[in-house]
């Protein structure tokens, strides 16, 4: 079987004369259904379904692929980059990003994903107009053109529709709520720039410092947050205090058990508990709190 | 900044008698300057010392050699749009008494990732050479830089009197950079930080700053994302009476910023924190109240996660509000139509395309005013969900407000009768800026390309400076480009043309094209070298994923050596291809900090 190169849409080179209307002007074709989605390895799409076998799964777990040059003579085809230097080659720190609705089965966040491209053919079978399933788009480095800043705060998942609780992964960013039992208002974090839980203590403490002070009074040295880092610890790893997270399956965990990138991976937001209301937590929580008192 | 005339010698001191080439009086040794020039060089210099614009005053540099040297002289502020046309040392010796710098880096499209890491554009040189020629140097706006902390910390420790620093798409420095800033510039009027690529390692920096600042004007660190100690900002604003320019992170909150608000009621623009929040502990009414007291307010940005439970607080402030920023402010179209109702002065808005296209009729039916527009996706890389704005939206908007001068709008589909629409209803265009999200799409009606839209555009708004392209098209939008874009600086084309011609009809064209950058189209070696004589007249031209080979950029070098040409080198490939073109007019010569990958033909 000879592997013939496709462009983007499913037509062989032979049919690439073919002025760019006379495929668009074929409305049974829906254009999505022939684009091409790039991912992560082992990365899942929900929306994908298992079409064509080998092809869209090698796509899917990211197998090397390549773009054919398609530039052509042709008016108005659209136009891949040339060869040896498509803009779908890897660029360092390069902003290709998935898409952001989809699961990501990996603990961490999606970071950019990587796409290569040695000239090589892309195999795609030519899909039939009927075709339903909504294929994926070939994303494209630098496109559109918006700015990393932007990228990365958007990808946020800003929309209405992510429930409240949902960690808005993405890459750059994932905040989780805060809240502390006692506390007038909870606080948000942002998990990506912590890089231990010694970091993420430290800064949860400064956080919630003006709420134990009332409680606690100037005992003690004080720096700019109102309360010495000392005491601060003496009150968060005492007994009044345990720092819990809900994880993905919706339990309440005790924060430390587990390495710190599935942490952040799977805390969707977290709490600071009396540790007296800390019953029924895991067992070693518990243990944690006899222990302390 | 205009070629540097290098048959005047900068070093020349300022001499009395004119010196000019002037064809009546060769044989003349002296003269009397004050038949020519009537003014003596004080006066002249004052005169000319209330000229701001750089343009202008490259003008008057040409008059004469009187005026070049009285100029020269009277330059505070000095405009490099590339780093590399012109060397530090030159700038130096041709302006002696400099006190603010802006200086532009990297290409517009390393904004998009298009650039290498470590391409250059480093500032350190530069501020090496001001040490010793502007140790009285007060302000430096950087964009697209490469900045270090030691950079900073050697831009805070050898300029004294250093007032304002505004960095814009620069990497390369994190919060420690900041913390010499705060630490050391103790006559800091401004400092604004914008969209880097910088290392956030936490928000002590702000607690740099010594209490005996009292003159910062402006203060922008909305895009760090680490949480700044609140006590120190509220303490910082108490005591700088002076700020009018306020724009906090998103770790701000609402209680936070009203008695921030409450220290601060003179500022004139103000970026909020996050505007939600569950518990909040004063009433909303005294949210709107703080919002009223502030009656210098023209620019309100940040507003992250507003929803129509808290965006009433800001409506006091809206009927003065010339300019809105909710490009980070997921709103639906109902919310912004309440809100817009309130805005009747609006002159510039930016918003997501969450509001819809319903959202935007409330646009044209509320801001009569408006000038300029931007349009963000909220989600540019959904696939599956029809989401965001589409052709009608921007017809409505063309419909409502006829003053419309500036429009970025990212779309995933359009048509070219809308934009002819478009046109006839805003003939005033300076800035077109079209992005059709799907590369290469057609009109969606039609199925034709796109090249009658941007015809449209080109013949109807005689203004148009800025043009940037998308969809499917042929040459002959090029053809309509050249033939009709007299006043054009600035064209960016992806994923567009059929052929060489494309490119050639625009070169032959617009005769004040200054930049031009095109990505992914088949233009190859004729296209790049039709532009010979034009590039000199430019200040640059980038060409990526197109057809251009090493051949032919050679052959441009070769013809052109005030131009440096210089191609990244492509990991893979067969070495011919130029897979990344830049090109731009330089008076100092081929880069002596190319990185490897850069290669200077």
């Amino acid at each position: 079987m000879s592997i013939e190169e496709h462009d983007y849409i499913g037509f062989s080179e032979a049919n690439m004369e073919k002025k760019a209307c006379d495929i668009t002007n074929n409305k049974d074709l829906n254009l999505k259904a022939t684009e091409l989605r790039l991912g992560l390895p082992g990365f899942e799409s929900p929306e994908r379904e298992a079409v064509n076998g080998g092809a869209i799964k090698n796509l899917v777990a990211g197998a090397k692929r390549g773009f054919s040059d398609t530039i052509n003579g042709g008016s108005g085809n659209w136009v891949f980059a040339g060869n040896g230097g498509s803009e779908v080659n890897l660029v360092k720190n390069g902003g290709l990003f998935s898409c952001s609705k989809v699961e990501n089965k990996n603990s961490g966040c999606v970071k950019e994903t990587a796409v290569l491209a040695s000239p090589k053919p892309v195999l795609l079978e030519k899909k039939s107009a009927n075709s339903n399933v909504p294929a994926p788009k070939q994303q494209v480095v630098g496109w559109p053109p918006i700015r990393s800043f932007r990228k990365n705060t958007m990808a946020v998942g800003q929309t209405k529709n992510t429930e409240d609780n949902d960690p808005n992964i993405g890459s750059g960013c994932l905040y989780v709520k805060v809240s502390m039992d006692g506390a007038p208002y909870l606080r948000k974090v942002d998990l990506e720039i912590y890089s231990s839980y010694l970091d993420l203590s430290s800064a949860l403490e400064k956080m919630f410092s003006c709420f134990t002070i009332g409680q606690y009074g100037s005992h003690g040295a004080h720096t700019r947050d109102g309360l010495s880092e000392s005491r601060l610890m003496d009150l968060l790893h005492g007994s009044e205090y345990v720092l819990t997270y809900e994880d993905k399956d919706g339990d309440w965990m005790l924060v430390g058990d587990v390495p710190w990138d599935m942490f952040i991976g799977s805390c969707k937001r977290m709490r600071i508990m009396k540790s007296s209301d800390a019953i029924g937590l895991a067992p070693r929580a518990m243990e944690k709190c006899r222990n302390r008192t | 900044m205009k070629l540097l005339q290098q048959s005047m010698d900068p070093n020349q001191k300022r001499a009395k008698a004119v010196d000019r080439v002037d064809s009546v009086d060769t044989g003349v040794a002296s003269f009397d300057s004050t038949r020519m020039c009537p003014f003596p060089d004080e006066v002249l210099e004052r005169v000319l010392s209330l000229i701001d614009s750089h343009k202008d005053r490259s003008s008057v540099s040409l008059v004469c050699k009187d005026w070049y040297n009285a100029e020269r002289w009277s330059r505070r502020h000095v405009f490099i749009g590339n780093c590399y046309s012109v060397s530090p040392e030159i700038v130096a010796a041709r302006f002696p008494r400099i006190r603010s710098v802006t200086l532009k880096g990297k290409p517009r499209f390393s904004d998009f990732n298009l650039v290498p890491e470590y391409w250059g554009a480093d500032v350190h040189p530069w501020l090496s050479v001001f040490a010793t020629a502007y140790p009285f140097l007060e302000e430096l706006r950087l964009k697209r830089m490469a900045v270090s902390d030691e950079s900073l910390e050697f831009l805070a420790t050898n300029f004294q009197g250093f007032k304002a620093l505004s960095l814009l798409s620069c990497d390369g420095f994190s919060t420690d950079g900041l913390k010499a800033i705060a630490t050391h510039c103790k006559n800091l009027t401004e400092l604004d930080i914008h969209e880097n690529g910088m290392d956030d390692l936490g928000g002590h920096w702000l607690n740099c700053f010594p209490e005996s600042l009292t003159t910062l004007q402006v203060l922008n660190f909305a895009s760090l994302n680490s949480e700044v100690s609140f006590e120190s900002l509220e303490k910082l604003i108490s005591r700088n009476k002076s700020l009018r320019v306020l724009k906090v992170n998103r770790n701000i909150s609402l209680d936070q910023l009203q008695k921030l608000l409450l220290q601060a009621p003179q500022l004139s623009e103000l970026g909020t924190g996050t505007f939600m929040q569950e518990l909040i502990s004063c009433p909303i009414t005294d949210l709107k109240t703080t919002f009223s007291n502030c009656k210098n307010l023209v620019t309100i940005s940040g507003l992250w996660d507003a929803t129509s439970l808290y965006l009433p607080v800001i409506y006091p402030a809206c009927v003065n509000l010339t300019f809105l920023n909710l490009s980070y402010a997921t709103l639906r179209s109902g919310e912004l139509s309440n809100l817009l109702q309130h805005c009747k002065s609006l002159r510039r808005l930016w918003l997501l395309d969450t509001v819809g296209d319903k959202g935007l009729e409330a646009v044209g039916a509320h801001c009569p005013l408006l000038e300029e527009l931007r349009v963000f996706p909220a989600d540019p890389f959904d696939q599956e969900v029809f989401l965001g704005v589409t052709e009608s939206g921007f017809v409505s908007v063309s419909e409502g407000c006829p003053k419309l001068r500036y429009v970025l709008y990212f779309c995933r589909q359009m048509t070219n009768a809308a934009v002819a629409t478009i046109a006839r209803n805003c003939p005033d265009f300076t800035h077109f800026r079209l992005c059709i999200m799907n590369p290469g799409q057609p009109d969606y009606l039609t199925k034709q390309p796109m090249d009658e839209a941007f015809g449209s555009i080109v013949k109807t708004c005689p203004n148009l400076q800025r043009l940037a392209v998308s969809g499917q098209l042929t040459d002959r939008t090029f053809e309509y480009i050249g033939k009709y874009s007299k006043k054009l600086e600035t064209l960016s084309v992806a994923f567009a043309g059929s052929s060489d011609l494309g490119m050639e009809y625009v070169l032959g064209g617009c005769p004040k094209l200054r930049k031009l950058e095109i990505r992914d189209c088949p233009f190859g070696n004729g296209a790049l070298l039709s532009g010979l004589t034009k590039y000199e007249s430019m200040r640059s031209l980038w060409m990526s994923a197109c057809n251009v080979t090493m051949n032919g950029c050679k052959v441009l070098a070769k013809e052109r050596p005030r131009l440096n040409v210089e191609v990244m080198k492509d990991e893979g490939g067969d070495g011919s291809e130029a897979h990344k073109v830049y090109v731009y007019r330089t008076v100092a010569g081929p880069r002596r900090d190319a990185p490897p990958f850069v290669l200077t033909l």
